[in-house]
């Protein structure tokens, strides 16, 4: 008995923890990405000297669900020229490629769905890169020009900036020396220093290509309101459209959560391994705290009963929130007997918090860049890819190498690496600029070449 | 018009690879047309090698209700064809018809008709820059300029009560005395409005991506400019110094010191400088204006029933967009025997298919966006 | 306005026997005239002295410089020079439009091209005036040329001359039904292909228009 009981146990953990991780992912993620919608319309409005939504519920907090429902009823339009089975495909490819890249992702030392996939990284990258086909088809299957156009400008700029990104990440898994997620994390732990501070050059390449992969301003011509109406997803609407949306915001989830893992330590706190430093461990449950008091204060001004209801809701769930995770920090004070059991514990719920955190201020920077910046052109984007993030993040590969043949040779490791890596970055970063300086000599010889014509 | 043929782009071109061109279809509902404009593009892959503008989506027959209204009925129609510079247009129909009357504006009528007109044409020149650069793919700017014309919005609304289609003046003067905290408001707009254009600036003059896609845009060179009729902003980017404003002063342009901002190249990143730097003059203006408003009689004396003696004339005024011309013929009766308007949008927008050739798609917005065409003035 | 009951004054005619009840002789001309009139020779101002009130002749004629060359070069294709509150205007002959305007271009520094239009007097014998409103940067002046044409004549294009015409013409076209000999794609531009008719002219009656039009595009009997 005992055995079918271990059996099923072994079972459960091998297959339904996954699982249940995966379903839990695919049933909260539209949530997610819905209130990251939400948080990018508040951003924006806040950089634009506006309010944003206001009116559905408290500070506009249930507009995603309104959003969502009025996405679901809208009526499902498949043009009469469109191929109906490719454009019925089409946006299902692009989200399940999105949902299916998260898999490889550990949002914790413990959650994660596809565990111990030697190739983890590549795996993320490789489906997340998948995503393309559902844009690709989707734009050519709904007949229309602006569609088409979208749909070839977006996979242009994917083979394009996925060389740029692909090297980028060749330079932290140099340091880290392996492509299993998991590992890539602990690599940082056990190195004392995140990658992104051995390679930040190679961290800001893969920033400006995640930006470009994932179609976001400055880059978001596929979809270029301006120019292509709204590039591959002209002909779409309702459910379907808001499927698109769902794979772009996955998208930019999944590469953030990339840069984490292999840049920015994933789950591991600042300075993880630095004892003196465990006050940071306060940050979390002190963060959500205040946000809680501030929902709290925020409470007696919402003009509505239901509102002030809801406002001390979000601030009981901040505080719930905040006694999460402050528990598995402060127990160990209270009652030492029960570090080691609260342990687990603490790496769970801490790693949860400092990799979703990452990943926002990651997301945020996405953001704040969308509000600033104008848009690229297209010739512009491509020169800016093959002029100068694919050579940069190659020499930059070149060089992270010789530097750490160097600190092989010195037996430099962990800070004592930047040693190495600084000047390697410091060369990087000046070869850049003379690229640049180059290509703007090249492109000043060449304007002038506009041939005359005649009125038309 | 067979639908897959531009006039004025041959039968067939090369194209890079030997292709097939593709015919885009760009409006008359796409986001960055600025109304119903629909422009016919060919284009090789993204390249625009022809393209032809298909107008007439808003015509409202505005020459026709001319003719079958009083003088004074027609005014508030003027106010329908720019939209956004309302003001502008009201002021040159109006001092048109002063003309053929050979009546003149009261002093203090034009000192305040001043005033009210550069404040619109900052409130144009706003909205060009918000939409302009939301076309170019920045869309922050847009709100700015919008939070700044709000407050020139309410000073029309506290002078005449109406924001957008004012009908501020009246053929002879004003209709209202102005209203008393007219000078102090002007006042508090200009102040607080010098250090928001240098908030725009830091957004966009010296962004990369900004000269990127502005610099070398869709060239006009002054000899084209000409040629084409182009007038305002465009053509003074173009390098060539000519503002009606200072040329044959009116209203009461020629005791106020400015400058006329003129580019040198002629790209949309020279008509970007010269609207933004227009701004500030335009600014200056109402700054000098407000200073010594002379006291008087705000309408001049015309009857309540306007016969103009026969005779026609032509009056153009320094319209946000151009030269804004009016020209009126009258038989002696009561109604215009015609009334041409000549929109500056129209006759720039001319200048489009010869400055988007051999530009990307991409482009194409940004030069519809720099022309700052209003399709209710160019349909009318 | 549909049918004009009275007689049209084509404005060439000295109109100096009715502006008797209007308002505008005793107040002051407009001190601040644009600069159109030419600046040299200008013929005696109607209504300059105030004491006197006679009645006002607004169409005078023009003789001033300008003037003579174009009379010199064209002769009799210069029809008439008026001048109207201070505006030149030019009458030539049709036919010699484009030949005028050149020379006014290159000659006389016209270079700008401001608006091109056409009036319709209806009782005329040659029923249309195609207006072209020229500037000159270098002298800073205006001038306007007019060309008078029977319904059907064909006017010769001056899109070669200012390509700016090209529209305008266009506009005219479609606005008045006169052909502009020349052009490189003379269509209509603000009404749809199919308008039937030419809505500036002035027998062009807008309400059976509009009636044929609810007509066939609406399918019912009215749409007043």
């Amino acid at each position: 008995m005992q055995e079918v009981t271990q059996a099923t146990m072994e079972f459960m953990k091998q297959y339904w923890a996954p699982l249940v991780c995966g379903l839990a992912i695919v049933a909260v993620l539209p949530l997610i990405v819905g209130y990251v919608v939400l948080v990018e319309r508040k951003i924006m409005a806040d950089m634009q000297a506006r309010l944003g939504p206001m009116r559905v519920g408290p500070h506009g907090l249930l507009q995603p669900i309104a959003d969502a429902v009025k996405l679901l009823i809208k009526e499902d339009i498949i043009p009469d020229d469109a191929d109906k089975l490719v454009f019925w495909l089409a946006p299902v490819l692009s989200v399940g490629a999105a949902l299916l890249a998260m898999a490889g992702l550990a949002i914790g030392p413990a959650f994660q769905i596809a565990q111990d996939i030697n190739v983890g990284i590549l795996f993320v990258v490789g489906v997340s890169a998948m995503g393309i086909f559902g844009i690709v088809l989707g734009g050519w299957a709904s007949n229309s020009h602006y569609s088409l156009m979208g749909a070839l400008r977006s996979s242009a700029q994917l083979v394009s900036y996925e060389t740029a990104a692909g090297m980028a990440l060749v330079c932290g898994l140099l340091f880290a020396g392996t492509l299993n997620v998991t590992s890539i994390v602990e690599a940082q732990r056990n190195q004392g220093i995140w990658f992104g501070l051995l390679a930040p050059v190679a961290l800001f390449t893969y920033l400006v290509a995640s930006i470009a992969e994932t179609n976001r301003a400055p880059f978001d011509l596929p979809e270029a309101e301006s120019e292509l109406v709204a590039g591959y997803m002209t002909e779409f609407s309702g459910f379907r459209w808001s499927l698109y949306f769902l794979a772009e915001y996955t998208n930019m989830i999944v590469v953030a959560s990339v840069a984490t893992t292999l840049f920015l330590g994933g789950w591991l706190r600042p300075f993880s391994e630095t004892r003196w430093l465990n006050f940071i461990d306060f940050f979390p449950p002190l963060l959500t705290a205040v946000i809680g008091v501030y929902c709290l204060m925020r409470t007696p001004k919402q003009p509505a009963r239901v509102q002030q209801l809801f406002m001390l809701a979000v601030a009981g769930l901040c505080f719930a929130v905040a006694a999460v995770l402050a528990s598995p920090v402060l127990v160990p004070i209270a009652k030492p007997s029960l570090a080691a059991a609260v342990r687990p514990f603490y790496a769970g719920i801490h790693g949860g918090f400092w990799f979703i955190f990452k990943v926002s201020a990651y997301i945020y920077f996405f953001m704040w860049l969308r509000f600033t910046l104008p848009r690229y052109r297209f010739d512009q984007l491509m020169r800016l890819g093959w002029h100068f993030l694919i050579p940069l993040s190659i020499i930059n590969v070149l060089l992270i190498g010789i530097a750490m043949i160097v600190g092989v040779y010195y037996h430099l490791n962990g800070w004592r690496l930047l040693l190495a890596t600084l000047p390697a970055s410091i060369m990087a970063l000046i070869i850049a600029l003379f690229i640049l300086a180059l290509d703007q000599k090249g492109e000043a010889q060449k304007a002038p070449s506009r041939a005359p014509d005649s009125y038309a | 018009m067979a639908s897959n043929t531009i006039a004025g782009t041959g039968e067939k071109q090369q194209t890079l690879l030997g292709a097939d061109e593709l015919i885009l279809n760009m409006g008359p509902q796409h986001p960055s047309t600025h109304g119903v404009l629909r422009v016919k593009l060919k284009l090789d892959g993204e390249r625009v090698i022809g393209s032809e503008c298909l107008i007439g989506y808003l015509h409202r027959g505005v020459e026709k209700i001319a003719e079958n209204r009083t003088y004074q009925q027609f005014a508030p129609y003027v106010d329908r064809m720019d939209y956004v510079a309302a003001v502008s247009n009201g002021l040159g129909y109006c001092e048109a018809v002063e003309k053929l009357l050979m009546v003149e504006a009261p002093p203090r009528a034009r000192v305040i008709r001043t005033i009210l007109t550069e404040l619109q044409r900052i409130a144009s020149h706003l909205l060009w820059l918000g939409t302009h650069a939301l076309d170019i793919g920045a869309l922050t700017p847009l709100f700015y300029c919008f939070r700044e014309r709000e407050e020139i919005l309410k000073i029309f609304e506290k002078y005449c009560g109406a924001r957008l289609t004012t009908h501020a003046f009246r053929i002879g003067g004003l209709q209202y005395e102005a209203h008393d905290t007219l000078e102090k408001d002007v006042e508090r707009f200009c102040k607080a409005f010098e250090p928001r254009i240098k908030d725009y600036e830091d957004l966009l003059t010296q962004n990369r991506i900004w000269l990127g896609r502005t610099k070398g845009v869709g060239i006009l060179q002054a000899a084209d400019a000409i040629a084409l009729g182009a007038t305002g902003p465009v053509l003074r980017a173009s390098g060539v110094k000519w503002d009606i404003r200072k040329a044959m002063p009116y209203a009461a342009y020629d005791q106020y010191k400015f400058e006329i901002p003129v580019g040198a190249t002629g790209d949309t990143y020279d008509r970007y400088m010269v609207r933004m730097e227009e701004m500030r003059q335009s600014r200056l203006i109402c700054l000098q204006a407000i200073e010594n408003i002379p006291a008087g009689p705000i309408m001049a004396k015309v009857g309540k029933v306007l016969k103009p003696p026969p005779g026609e004339v032509y009056h153009s005024i320094e319209a946000p967009k151009g030269e804004l011309g009016y020209y009126v013929i009258s038989d002696g009766t009561v109604q215009p025997y015609r009334v041409r308007i000549r929109p500056p949008s129209f006759v720039n927008l001319q200048s489009f298919d010869h400055m988007v050739k051999g530009h990307l798609v991409a482009d194409v917005v940004a030069i519809i966006g720099t022309l700052d065409i209003v399709l209710g003035e160019v349909d009318r | 306005m549909a049918d004009e009951p009275k007689e049209q004054q084509p404005s060439g005619v000295p109109a100096g026997d009715k502006p008797a009840g209007s308002s505008a002789p005793t107040s002051t001309p407009p001190a601040k005239a644009p600069a159109a009139a030419p600046p040299a020779a200008a013929p005696p101002k109607p209504a300059a002295p105030p004491p006197p009130k006679p009645p006002v002749q607004l169409q005078t004629p023009l003789n001033n410089e300008l003037v003579g060359r174009v009379r010199a070069k064209f002769a009799a294709a210069l029809l008439e020079a008026i001048e109207d509150r201070k505006q030149a205007i030019l009458t030539v002959e049709c036919g010699r439009l484009a030949e005028v305007a050149q020379y006014l271009r290159d000659e006389e520094k016209f270079d700008l091209l401001s608006d091109l239009t056409a009036v319709d007097w209806p009782r005329r014998e040659k029923r249309f005036d195609v207006v072209l409103n020229l500037y000159s940067f270098a002298k800073n002046e205006r001038l306007r040329v007019k060309a008078r044409a029977g319904d059907g004549e064909q006017v010769p294009s001056v899109a070669g001359v200012w390509p700016t015409a090209n529209w305008l013409e266009r506009e005219a076209f479609d606005m008045f039904g006169i052909i502009f000999a020349g052009h490189p794609n003379l269509t209509r531009i603000l009404l749809p292909d199919e308008w039937q008719g030419y809505p500036l002219r002035k027998d062009y009656d807008i309400i059976e228009q509009d009636t044929s039009w609810v007509k066939e595009n609406l399918g019912i009997e009215s749409g007043q």
